[in-house]
């Protein structure tokens, strides 16, 4: 009885000691000078176990390939450029208050290469927002109609997509979470489930070093 | 006690208890007392130091009679030599009736200032209401600032109906002038908890749940939500400000030409907010 018991016990601690610990890898940001570039891609779906219908970001490293993590290291006290491919189309925001670029460099993002201070909420498809750093920037999605769509990853260049840019100032070093605020998965009113609370799809977070 | 054992003069312990418990009960309301939480930033937070002053100063030499027996039973009542049961207390009334009259007026007593307390900070002269429902226990001054409180997984924003509607990622309040929250949500249920300001309200979709405040001086407050909401429930929480009058309408200022941008993508005010339908399921 206590031998089954003690079993019990390590097993349930196993479980959930390899489930917390089972992060994403982290991926280190380009850099170059003062300044780092990190680049995302945002996609309906991942395409692949477990979750191929799960939305999900992926982040390209050093070498060029897409990883599907959201755990990215960039320097502290530099200039941070953003660049996220987006492949999903549109669902609108919840909050309009995030359709406005916040906590970027001039306030600003630029949209397949024209700067906005604001997008149309029923644009955006996703948020990559940094609450402790009060940045957060929406994403427009594509048009429903559009050719070419992505449903596996890693989605291409010539595949249907919107490119976002922006920077972001970086201060003292950190460990900051991120997140979408879009509810792009469950939703009203159950809230966010599945990929919304899952580090390595639609949050994560910025390491600051 | 052991019977016969006449080294144990229950005198000995009251006037232990009694020496312990002043001690204590000064100590509380002298030293403790000014640092207790949730501190003095409010009206309100004054009155949720005093209640817990006033608790603890009841409750201490109630702990300290618990334990100072404890004490004497370790050091005095130690049976040696040959066992012997102690005196029976069934049947006996006295003690019987010092029990029950003890316990019920210590029941009574805190039932009685429970019920002032809840009052003093749900009324008017120390503003607040409790945050259960759409208005007020009792009115707001006139002039009281007008915050809406918009809850989603996981960040709080603030919209200010009296200066443009604009909606901001910040809580800035203004000192000495009332500040009457609008609770809610646009997703699940959380709860805005502006902990040194005395204030605790629960957001729930559909639902403007009201309690108001009177900050007492310039600072900041913590901000926090204090019901789980979700895997970054712990990670939801901020920083407000109180800010002179002028201080105040400096930033208000400011707030209104940053989010001119998006100032017209607002959706009308309203107490409440329900997604578009093809907004909520994602």
């Amino acid at each position: 009885m206590i031998g089954g018991s003690l079993v019990f016990v390590v097993v349930v601690v196993w479980v959930v000691v390899t489930w917390v610990a089972n992060l994403p890898p982290t991926v280190q940001a380009q850099t170059n000078g003062g300044t780092a570039s990190v680049t995302f891609q945002t996609v309906a779906s991942f395409g692949h176990a477990p979750h191929p219908d799960w939305v999900s970001y992926l982040v390209k490293n050093k070498q060029g390939d897409w990883v599907h993590s959201t755990i990215v290291q960039v320097p502290a006290h530099s200039l941070v450029k953003f660049t996220i491919l987006n492949y999903d189309g549109a669902s609108g925001l919840r909050n309009p208050l995030w359709a406005q670029p916040r906590g970027t460099v001039g306030g600003i993002e630029t949209v397949n290469g024209i700067p906005r201070r604001v997008i149309n909420p029923a644009d955006a498809s996703h948020t990559f927002a940094i609450p402790d750093l009060n940045v957060s920037v929406a994403l427009p999605g594509v048009r429903p109609l559009a050719a070419n769509q992505c449903s596996v990853t890693p989605c291409t260049m010539k595949q249907a997509h919107n490119t976002i840019t922006f920077e972001v100032r970086t201060g003292k070093p950190g460990h900051y979470r991120w997140q979408c605020f879009v509810p792009c998965a469950a939703g009203f009113i159950n809230g966010f489930g599945g990929p919304m609370q899952t580090v390595g799809w639609m949050d994560g977070y910025l390491n600051v070093v | 006690m052991a019977q016969g054992d006449s080294s144990i003069n229950p005198q000995r312990i009251i006037i232990v208890w009694l020496v312990l418990s002043v001690i204590a009960d000064l100590a509380i309301i002298f030293l403790l007392g000014p640092h207790m939480p949730p501190g003095s930033a409010s009206a309100q937070a004054d009155e949720q130091r005093k209640t817990n002053i006033v608790l603890a100063v009841v409750l201490a030499p109630i702990a300290i009679a618990v334990w100072t027996y404890f004490a004497m039973a370790l050091t005095s009542f130690r049976q040696r030599g040959e066992f012997r049961d102690g005196p029976p207390i069934q049947g006996d009334s006295r003690l019987q009736g010092y029990w029950i009259v003890g316990t019920l007026l210590i029941v009574l007593c805190l039932a009685a200032y429970g019920t002032y307390a809840l009052y003093a900070t749900t009324s008017s002269a120390a503003g607040s209401g409790g945050g259960q429902g759409p208005t007020l226990i009792s009115a707001a001054p006139a002039n009281a600032l007008q915050v809406q409180v918009i809850s989603q997984q996981w960040a709080f924003t603030f919209r200010y109906p009296q200066y443009g509607d604009v909606e901001t990622t910040q809580l800035a309040v203004q000192s000495n002038r009332t500040v009457v929250f609008h609770v809610t949500s646009i997703d699940v249920i959380h709860s805005f908890w502006a902990y040194d300001l005395g204030i605790k309200v629960d957001g729930v979709p559909g639902v403007d749940n009201v309690a108001d405040t009177t900050p007492n001086h310039p600072g900041t407050f913590t901000i926090r939500c204090a019901e789980l909401c979700g895997v970054w429930h712990g990670e939801m929480h901020s920083t407000g400000l109180v800010l002179t009058k002028g201080g105040f309408a400096s930033w208000i200022a400011q707030q209104r030409r940053q989010a001119q941008p998006v100032l017209k993508h607002l959706p009308p005010f309203r107490s409440v907010y329900y997604p578009d339908p093809t907004e909520r399921a994602g």
